[in-house]
């Protein structure tokens, strides 16, 4: 490198620095600081706002919930995604296979809550059925109208299938770019060696594939803990379906409690620390000259 | 020659699955163009039993969310905030990008670590903060407020994109620009910039749609303001006043996606290839 003034990188560097410094680190430090103080920000509670945060009645339920979604979103995107890559992988409308499943991951979630609030709509046995599933319960198998969002058994799964449909092309564009990286020689030689296509699946297919498997797995946990508008349209929480982003706008906006919104936001960046933390040392890796 | 019954499930399988992944958004696009009446007493999919009747479609739904119900003010004010919200971090981002990739000064590697150790921050631990301070400075509900809230959430990952990037150019090419007397400001207009065109297109698209897409940042910064609205606030504002009324929401829920839609069939391979390279941005 060449001389150079000493101040010019911090002129380059300026703007930037300073933005992130602004909106990120100072909220961040300032975030910490009110999680201790009460509602308005004014007198310090020490560890009150937390032990609201993990024993209220609200809370409790957001946490299940976004555990639900951890194991059930998070399994399905991902084995949905592997499945669809390497059998698109075979056919040759691959690309317009892959843009279809990926087609959701470009309208926004509160698009999609709408898209889907279609398709769940509800009405009584009697009327004609609107949305598409319910059209297909009562008139293919005779049985009763369900209430996808309201029912408490089954209104979280409802909430999951959503976020499935927009993500799964996301995972299956991923993992279908590592699914080509794999030497064909590698798969070719197996089969003459007589391996049938599932041992192939798993015994070679699946670890070369470990290390993006991994990064689309944190990758979806993250997205989970942080899932937000497809709750906040779709059902707002109710009917125990609250998640824990949902939470937090509710304590800061509608019950004006800065407090705990800020107690819940530091649980939710320690919840994504150590995710986070997998993910990017990995990142750094591949991004070392 | 014969199909072996292993591909007829393969085919079977995967074009389920498309016209699985395709249903909603079809049925959302057919509804929207139907009459209310229409909507409200039979299913979508009974249009397909005689789909060129084209008596039974209408623009008038669409006419009305956009003048009416104020859609057509709010997709301007998508945009208004989205072009901005991505010109901005991508000009910040690449000026830093720079100075990382080829400038050499103090702390270079571990100021490039607290910048990428920053995608860390879930925005909710911003929100409060940010938010007293634009009411103090009466930064609430305008643009520039959001504008660069999106330029802080969005500048860790692209310049951490960005620096790689131009890292990743060839040495000699600025050594001997350096060597002709070329300035670093030149050596990044003429240089760096030109020959990073798809990476800066890749985070132009995933900037855009993220912005566009977004609506928790516009709810927090933007409040309830109703002239300052973008198309998903406004949505999510008609699901709650209009209800059941399908044939205004579903025109309103196409109103936000079409311009998402068109960016994505043109420029899809721009989208994938920021996908793929940004995986992990939050």
């Amino acid at each position: 490198m060449r001389w150079q003034k000493s101040w010019l990188p911090w002129l380059y560097l300026a703007p930037a620095l300073l933005i992130l410094a602004a909106y990120l680190v100072y909220p961040t430090v300032e975030t910490l600081r009110l999680s201790f103080y009460d509602a308005r920000g004014e007198t310090f509670i020490g560890l009150e706002n937390y032990r609201w945060v993990f024993t209220a009645r609200p809370m409790r339920i957001a946490f299940r919930n976004n555990l639900l979604w951890i194991v059930v979103f998070t399994s399905t995107t991902v084995s949905l995604g592997l499945v669809l890559a390497v059998m698109a992988d075979r056919v040759r409308y691959e690309s317009l296979f892959k843009s279809a499943v990926f087609l959701p991951m470009a309208i926004s979630f509160a698009g999609a809550g709408v898209i889907w609030l279609f398709m769940y709509a509800y009405r009584p046995a009697q009327a004609p059925q609107i949305g598409l599933l319910n059209a297909i319960l009562v008139d293919v198998f005779h049985t009763k109208p369900v209430a996808w969002l309201t029912n408490r058994h089954i209104n979280n799964f409802s909430l999951i299938a959503v976020g499935v449909w927009i993500w799964t092309g996301f995972n299956l564009v991923i993992l279908s770019a590592a699914y080509k990286g794999i030497p064909r020689e590698l798969l070719e030689a197996a089969r003459v060696d007589g391996a049938s296509e599932w041992q192939i699946f798993w015994r070679i297919i699946l670890p070369l594939m470990k290390p993006t498997l991994a990064v689309v797995t944190t990758t979806m946990i993250i997205n989970v803990l942080k899932v937000f508008d497809i709750v906040y349209v779709m059902t707002n929480g109710n009917y125990d379906t609250e998640v824990i982003a949902n939470r937090m706008y509710k304590e800061m906006f509608h019950f004006r409690n800065f407090g705990r919104a800020s107690a819940i936001a530091v649980v939710l960046l320690l919840a994504i620390l150590p995710v986070m933390l997998i993910n990017m040392s990995r990142f750094l890796e591949s991004g070392e000259r | 020659m014969r199909i072996r019954p292993e591909r007829l499930v393969l085919h079977a399988v995967l074009i389920s699955v498309a016209l699985l992944w395709l249903t909603p958004t079809v049925g959302l696009l057919v509804s929207s163009f139907r009459p209310r009446d229409a909507v409200l007493s039979s299913g979508w999919w009974t249009v397909f039993t005689h789909f060129w009747d084209l008596r039974q479609f209408t623009l008038e739904n669409y006419i009305e969310i956009l003048t009416a119900q104020g859609m057509a003010r709010a997709f301007r004010n998508s945009l208004l905030i989205t072009i901005p919200s991505t010109v901005i971090p991508i000009s910040v981002a690449a000026l830093a990008a720079y100075a990382f990739a080829w400038m050499d000064f103090p702390a270079r590697r571990f100021l490039f670590g607290v910048v990428v150790g920053l995608m860390i921050v879930p925005l909710q631990m911003t929100l409060i903060p940010l938010l007293r301070v634009y009411n103090r400075l009466g930064l609430a509900g305008t643009f520039v407020g959001i504008w660069l809230a999106h330029t802080g959430y969005g500048l860790p990952f692209a310049i951490y994109l960005l620096r790689n990037f131009f890292a990743a150019l060839p040495r000699d090419l600025f050594e001997s620009a350096y060597l002709d007397g070329a300035s670093q400001w030149t050596a990044f207009w003429r240089l760096a910039l030109p020959l990073s065109t798809p990476a800066l297109a890749s985070l132009a698209i995933f900037q855009f749609l993220w912005v566009w897409n977004d609506l928790l940042v516009a709810l927090i910064y933007l409040g309830g303001t109703e002239d300052v609205a973008p198309l998903t606030v406004k949505l999510t504002g008609l699901v709650n006043s209009l209800g059941q009324n399908w044939h205004l929401l579903t025109a309103a829920a196409f109103v936000t996606m079409a311009l998402p839609l068109v960016v994505f069939l043109t420029l899809q391979r721009y989208f994938v290839r920021g996908i793929l390279a940004g995986s992990i941005k939050g």
